[in-house]
């Protein structure tokens, strides 16, 4: 086995808000049914969380699970287990229509901290990054200039946001410029 | 710029978070088809000034196919709905004759 290094190997910038390449972090995409009984207990006992709401994301000690499209969720859990996860998610649904994939190596995650994150989000994407149009704990699929990317808030000061691997390093210098320190409007809280 | 309600993640998306997907409600025809009925699948499409039907998919989102019907004049939005009908349905086609009643009406 070769050694394991995320996208950016844990980068860090210190601006008008702190912004960190997560490092390793196992992620499934589970597809399927989500109103189907059994696809709820595989997550249960993926990642210990009952099925999140439209939309939702929640976070426990085995780890989270986020709400990505009607038929889509994203498992986050450490980076070691998650092929071992895979085999047993498939194990557990055999026989049901499913698709479970470890993405952890196809996806860059980063974390961003501080006063000022929807503004920084805002600058290059069309979601609403008002209180109201993302309440805490919600995800939205967008775009981040050109590229897509995934969010959420798990409370005011901390920003969750994935990408693809391949534009990480776009991604973090974007990031970098738009929370380059002195320049948000602070318009929103 | 135009303002799209996913009917599948309900977000209020974007115009760039969408990618435009053409006239909705078009017959496939396939290869066994008259030349006539295969023309008009590829060439003859409707591009009316007022109402219209079309196809959009919520791309940078939740990734779904969804329909929207909307004044190409005016821009406003009558509504958006599901990709899994082959007519728009008729509560939207009731408001679209309410706020617009010259229009002829939905038709295949
Ligand atoms: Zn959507």
């Amino acid at each position: 086995m070769s050694e394991a290094v995320s996208a950016l190997n844990g980068a860090e910038f210190n601006g008008a808000v702190r912004i960190s390449e997560a490092g390793l972090l196992g992620m499934i995409t589970l597809r399927g049914d989500l109103e189907d009984a059994k696809l709820a207990a595989a997550v249960k006992a993926a990642v210990g969380l009952a099925m999140p709401a439209k939309r939702g994301v929640r976070d426990g000690k085995k780890g989270s699970v986020a709400w990505m499209s009607p038929d889509e969720l994203l498992l986050m859990l450490p980076y070691a287990g998650a092929d071992q996860t895979v085999a047993r998610l498939d194990k557990s649904l055999e026989g049901v229509h499913h698709l479970a994939v470890n993405v952890s190596d196809a996806r860059a995650v980063f974390h961003l901290e501080g006063r000022g994150l929807r503004e920084v989000i805002a600058k290059g994407s069309p979601a609403d990054l008002s209180s109201m149009g993302l309440p805490v704990g919600e995800v939205r699929r967008t775009r981040l200039g050109q590229v897509a990317v995934a969010f959420w808030l798990s409370d005011e000061d901390h920003l969750t946001l994935i990408c693809f691997r391949s534009v990480g390093a776009h991604v973090f210098a974007w990031l970098k410029n738009a929370a380059a320190e002195g320049t948000l409007p602070e318009f929103l809280g | 710029m135009l303002i799209l309600t996913c009917p599948y993640c309900g977000i209020d998306a974007d115009e760039t978070d969408l990618a435009p997907g053409g006239e909705a409600h078009v017959t496939r025809h396939g290869a066994d088809a008259s030349d006539d009925d295969f023309e008009a699948y590829l060439f003859h499409k409707r591009n009316p000034r007022g109402v219209h039907f079309e196809r959009w998919r919520h791309v940078y989102g939740c990734g779904k196919w969804f329909h929207a019907a909307r004044d190409t004049m005016t821009l406003e939005v009558f509504g958006t709905y599901p990709a899994q009908t082959l007519v728009p349905p008729k509560t939207l086609q009731t408001k679209i004759k309410k706020k617009r009643p010259d229009w002829k009406g939905f038709k295949k």
